[in-house]
């Protein structure tokens, strides 16, 4: 048991657990820290595969601002507790065991797609991974970059006139 | 034993993590003995002075009672949320500490060769913006689940000021990274050494003056600091988010803002002041004699207040104080010593020169009002810190043409 | 770092994702359906850093993440906004109220 495979079974089992916690916790301010705890351990597991910057990017927008607004807004709506409904028959005994299969499938072909397709022929990484993406956002993908600048000022714009109340 | 040489970073790290920690609470506690004597100094009037000589052991006393005092707990709180963020807020504060370089010496801890600072990341700065965007949490939950109007209005609004200033804060710094092309703590320091004119140094202070005066407003916000405390002025909002805690978790939220002020002002040190840097020539021999001299005349003082201006117990103390301060110098002369407490000195000065600044603001500034505050932070700071970072991009696009 | 097979990343991002469904299905609270969606994207997020890994070259993949990270940004601030909208006209935080439409 390696170093590395240890912390992805850790990362990877708090991960699963805080999504577990997500579902079942009746408060929405709990479901809302799990996920916190779930994108933070995220973070670490792209720590694990080499990948900084988006585990900086991860918990500083995603965790950090993103999560934030949604505490926000269940602060600011008052949200308490989850009303207990009954989920009809279809629900609890069709949904629930096809939506499980639906996870195996998707597991299974996802696992066996990545053990098919690891041969490991890519070059080491190299010392500097940010700024190769870097290079690859300003050049390559510059026309998408600059369009998530004017997707988020429309995002901004939107949001403010929807929350406006009529005065 | 074979568990040290199996693994030597291991061992190594937890033992510079244990050193940091008590180093660190240490300084915590008499970082509010500081606060306290200066600020008292600039209302005229003397500060802690009973509690053991010149008040020094005011801060024990303080965390012993908060330490017995009752724990009250809200009875219609958010039992997870409230008892989960004063230890986020604390944990948070501490931890972006672990990212901080001291130093640039080089020296061996049971044989392994280790630097005066516990990990240095490639991407060291954006860490510790990340770790201070998740202390958020610690504000909002602690306001929110007290369940009460003080704490709620000042959780919001504390909260929603640390959202603000986050930005202008991480655009402020943006103009050093242009100028060091580097993220990493050490090549930002690297890059700031060297002269103009042979004896200004080449400081980011003097580029990047006003991307400073951004950084330290937005940090002194970002820190809920006078003149940027409303939401826990006790004037305003009875203690503002805090206002539902009592003894130890009162006494973690105490520390977690000392510690953030720390922090904000160790990152102020690295990019703008640099660093371990020192301003004096490195030609000249003496001021490698610094450390131990400010150490030894120190020491000599204490001594002379202790034998000649107190009686007693004060007598007693301030021998002892003496004593440790005289042994500290003597240590700093041996030449193995002299090389490593070089850099350290000089980011320790800076680091403390800042918190001073801090401490004056406080007792000097009157406080802004939320809404003053606010458009402070969008309307002032951020198009100043924007405008910034693209005159110091237009102007590094320039010169390396 | 190849320590890990990539196989094992893949799967745990389908666990997430299958989670996800699950929650946004039998959920009753408009903002846990929302943060749902959320960690169905974070999924997809860690499956698409795997792939990147799995490729090699360019980081692509990198690329891509970042995008799906802003949009989700753009997408939590506008779709905060209409659910509050929405909860300040219905009165209820609860989507089986929320159904004008129908008859």
């Amino acid at each position: 048991m390696t170093l590395p495979l240890l912390l992805f079974f850790v990362f990877g089992a708090v991960a699963v657990a805080a999504a577990l916690l997500m579902i079942f916790v009746r408060q929405p301010i709990h479901s809302a820290l799990c996920l916190v705890l779930v994108m933070i351990s995220l973070a670490a597991l792209y720590l694990l595969q080499g990948a900084e910057f988006i585990a900086a990017v991860q918990v500083i927008v995603y965790a950090g601002a993103i999560m934030v607004l949604f505490v926000f807004v269940i602060m600011l709506l008052n949200a308490g507790n989850e009303e207990r409904t009954n989920f009809s028959k279809m629900a609890k005994y069709i949904g629930l065991p096809l939506s499980i299969l639906m996870t195996a499938g998707i597991a299974i072909w996802v696992a066996r797609a990545g053990s098919v397709l690891a041969s490991p022929q890519h070059a080491p990484d190299t010392a500097e991974p940010t700024r190769e993406l870097s290079q690859l956002l300003f050049h390559t993908y510059l026309f998408p970059f600059e369009a998530t600048s004017i997707l988020v000022l429309i995002a901004i714009i939107g949001a403010l006139v929807l929350a406006k109340r009529d005065s | 034993m074979e568990f040290v040489s199996q693994h030597p970073v291991l061992v190594v790290s937890i033992i510079k993590i244990a050193v940091l920690l008590f180093v660190l609470m240490t300084a915590l506690a008499y970082l509010t003995w500081f606060e306290r004597k200066v600020v008292a100094r600039i209302q005229s009037r003397l500060g802690p002075l009973y509690v053991g000589a010149h008040g020094l052991l005011q801060p024990l006393a303080d965390g012993l009672k908060f330490l017995f005092k009752e724990d009250v707990t809200p009875p219609a709180s958010d039992k997870v949320a409230y008892l989960l963020a004063p230890f986020l807020a604390l944990t948070l504060a501490l931890t972006t500490l672990a990212l901080i370089p001291f130093g640039p010496a080089t020296f061996n801890i049971l044989g392994q060769p280790t630097q005066l600072g516990i990990s240095n990341p490639s991407l060291g700065l954006l860490f510790v913006f990340a770790i201070t965007s998740i202390g958020v949490y610690g504000v909002a939950l602690a306001g929110w689940s007290s369940n009460s109007k003080y704490p709620l209005m000042g959780g919001l609004r504390s909260s929603a000021q640390m959202i603000s200033y986050e930005v202008s804060l991480t655009l402020s710094v943006v103009g050093v990274v242009l100028l060091a092309g580097t993220l990493n703590f050490d090549d930002l320091i690297g890059a700031q050494s060297g002269r103009w004119l042979h004896f200004i140094p080449r400081w980011n202070v003097i580029p990047q003056i006003i991307g400073f005066f951004c950084y330290f407003t937005s940090a002194i916000a970002e820190t809920n600091r006078v003149p940027f405390d409303l939401p826990e002025a006790e004037t305003e909002l009875v203690a503002g988010f805090h206002t539902e805690y009592s003894s130890f978790k009162f006494a973690m939220f105490f520390m977690a803002e000392y510690a953030n002020m720390i922090t904000v002002s160790c990152l102020a040190t690295i990019l703008f002041l640099g660093g371990w840097l020192s301003p004096l020539s490195s030609h000249w021999r003496w001021p490698l004699y610094l450390p131990a001299a400010g150490l030894l005349i120190g020491g000599a003082f204490l001594l002379y207040d202790a034998l000649a201006r107190n009686r007693g117990i004060a007598r007693i103390q301030l021998t002892v104080v003496s004593a440790i301060a005289l042994v500290f110098g003597l240590l700093c002369l041996i030449p193995a010593v002299m090389v490593v407490i070089q850099g350290l000195f000089w980011f320790l000065l800076k680091v403390g020169a800042l918190i001073f600044f801090y401490v004056w603001a406080r007792g000097t500034l009157p406080r802004f009002r939320y809404d003053q505050l606010m458009d402070f932070g969008w309307k002032f700071l951020l198009p100043v810190s924007l405008a910034n970072l693209v005159v110091t991009a237009f102007v590094v696009l320039v010169l390396n043409r | 770092m190849n320590a890990v097979p990539v196989s094992y990343y893949l799967v745990l991002s389908a666990i997430l994702f299958g989670l996800g469904v699950v929650a946004f299905v039998f959920k009753r609270n408009i903002i846990t359906i929302f943060m749902a969606i959320e960690l169905m994207l974070n999924a997809v997020n860690l499956a698409f850093v795997t792939f990147d890994r799995m490729r090699g070259g360019p980081h692509d993949g990198w690329v891509f993440v970042f995008f799906v990270i802003v949009v989700a940004a753009a997408e939590a601030a506008v779709g905060l906004a209409i659910v509050i909208t929405v909860v300040h006209n219905r009165q209820t935080l609860n989507v089986e109220r929320m159904n004008l439409l129908k008859f």
